[in-house]
């Protein structure tokens, strides 16, 4: 049995392909595993950050400490220039994103006074506008994929700037920003999920194209995802089945 | 000549109204006791400029910051911080939110006596829809119009160091030195505590020395002095207590207990009712 996190995470990991020697810059349990099996399969030359200050390389298990051969020195202001360079793709969550692809993580609400107040818009901005950007979003509702967003963080593609958008990854489904105009657009649906269903839990009109079924885990893959990069079932925390 | 101060005459050099940058990022090594003194003093209406952590978070709850400056306000191990969302919600300051590598940019143009740096990061965001004063540049070259990120110019920065001698160079130990240079030159003047003093020329690998005493102004000792955030490899995270704190942060009450305790005495107050805290846990 092939749970909707696995699937999640072929998912988050298909985004990576094509990327090679650049940082990948995954933000949450399902898209690290999915930069890890990348990088342990169809992806070799991606290089990750520990979090703290270097480049690592070989597997990492989720939830298990990095793995101990340190590449290269990456403190936070050469993050900085990767990211203005370009080498990177990033892959953010999204408290909200819109039809267009803007991001909000700063805020919700007046940006004067907000109804909550989240992080900030962090390096969204110059993310977006530097470098490939993906989002993974767990929990697919009208919350999160919404007509506006409060404060755009991320750039979407409908603000006069270029921005390269690959993927847009949630628990229900892939997308991204082909549509008319550039708008989102309906790639995939997971296994057990219709069409309406991903269509009823957005906030605005996808565009629905030629919709497959998202792809499976090979065997291999099942293997390095079970046994080898998260034998804690850590994924299942993020997505449940 | 020696530079070495307390964290108290470094709060009398301060004034009311000034601009104030903080060195470290989110919750690492942070000048925690600068800070806690800044609590104690009766300076007010500052202009926090900050890689945001409990420092901002502190300053907001004491009623100190006017105005921020920032990329992000985080605690790391505990994403959101609470003081900083209580300070947002109720209106109560100012803000200038910035891209991270817009907050840089504007350090190293005041280092260098630069108007402004450009950049692309911010353009097409609402960074620049909610600060209106932001400009760009015309590309002289031909190419895109970018964004002139202006100097951010303080009237005092406060580092953390790992060590430092006496008139003022300084390493960092740990990872990163995350943008502590960049504070210090952005500054008028800059004050650095560190965990310890050594003689000059015993700072430890060459290429982790990289605050030279041009500047600095001020040098304190402060064995601890970034408790609760991390100052690697001296010490980690001290996460119980960041716990508590965050915890204490949602709730007025707790807060207020939280404040009787650990924050109104001198900094071996804090250090003595710190210890508490740990020996009551490992008895419980």
């Amino acid at each position: 049995m092939i749970s909707r996190a696995e699937v999640c995470a072929i998912a988050c990991a298909e985004a990576f392909r094509g990327d090679g020697e650049i940082l990948v810059s995954p933000m949450a349990l399902v898209p690290s595993l999915g930069a890890r099996l990348a990088r342990e399969t169809f992806e070799p030359d991606l290089l990750l950050g520990d979090g703290e200050a270097s480049f690592v390389a070989g597997p990492w298990k989720l939830g298990g400490r990095p793995p101990s051969t340190v590449e290269a020195w990456l403190p936070y202001r050469a993050v900085f220039d990767i990211v203005w360079n370009g080498h990177r793709h990033v892959m953010m969550g999204a408290s909200q994103i819109d039809r267009f692809g803007n991001q909000n993580i700063s805020c919700i609400g007046d940006h004067a006074k907000p109804k909550n107040q989240l992080l900030g818009v962090r390096g969204a901005p110059g993310n977006t506008i530097s470098h490939p950007t993906s989002y993974w979003v767990p929990n697919h509702s009208t919350r999160v994929f919404v007509e506006k967003v409060d404060m755009v963080s991320g750039v979407g593609t409908n603000r006069g700037v270029d921005v390269q958008l690959r993927r847009v990854v949630s628990n229900l489904g892939v997308m991204d920003l082909g549509g008319p105009d550039k708008s989102m657009r309906l790639l995939s649906v997971h296994p057990g999920v219709t069409v309406e269903e991903v269509q009823a839990a957005t906030g605005f009109p996808l565009h629905v194209g030629d919709v497959v079924e998202s792809r499976l885990p090979t065997e291999d893959e099942l293997v390095l995802i079970r046994e080898v990069l998260d034998p804690k079932n850590l994924r299942d925390k993020e997505v449940p089945s | 000549m020696s530079k070495r101060m307390t964290e108290d005459q470094v709060v009398s050099e301060l004034r009311s109204g000034m601009t104030i940058g903080i060195g470290g990022w989110g919750s690492r090594r942070k000048p925690m006791s600068l800070v806690r003194a800044i609590l104690r003093s009766d300076l007010k209406d500052l202009t926090v400029v900050s890689y945001g952590g409990p420092d901002v978070g502190l300053l907001c709850a004491a009623g100190k910051a006017k105005k921020l400056v920032y990329g992000f306000v985080s605690l790391d191990s505990i994403p959101l911080e609470p003081n900083f969302q209580n300070a947002r919600k109720a209106g109560a300051v100012e803000v200038r939110e910035w891209d991270e590598g817009m907050v840089q940019w504007g350090l190293y143009a005041a280092s260098l006596r630069l108007p402004f740096l450009p950049t692309r990061a911010g353009l097409g965001s609402d960074v620049v829809t909610y600060d209106p004063s932001l400009k760009t540049v015309a590309d002289p070259y031909g190419g895109d119009d970018l964004l002139a990120v202006p100097a951010l110019h303080l009237d005092a920065a406060l580092v953390h160091l790992n060590v430092a001698d006496e008139r003022g160079n300084a390493a960092f130990h740990g990872p990163d030195l995350y943008f502590d240079d960049l504070y210090c030159q952005a500054a008028e003047k800059a004050y650095l505590s560190c965990e310890r003093i050594v003689p000059a020329g015993e700072l430890g690998e060459l290429t982790r020395t990289r605050i030279a005493r041009w500047m600095v102004a001020g040098v304190i000792e402060a064995p601890n002095g970034a408790h609760f955030t991390s100052c690697d490899p001296d010490y980690p995270r001290d996460e119980a207590f960041q716990k508590e704190y965050a915890t204490a942060a949602k709730d007025p009450e707790l807060w207020k207990a939280f404040e009787q305790r650990f924050l109104l005495g001198d900094e071996a107050a804090y250090q003595e009712a710190v210890k508490a805290f740990h020996a009551e846990r490992s008895a419980a």
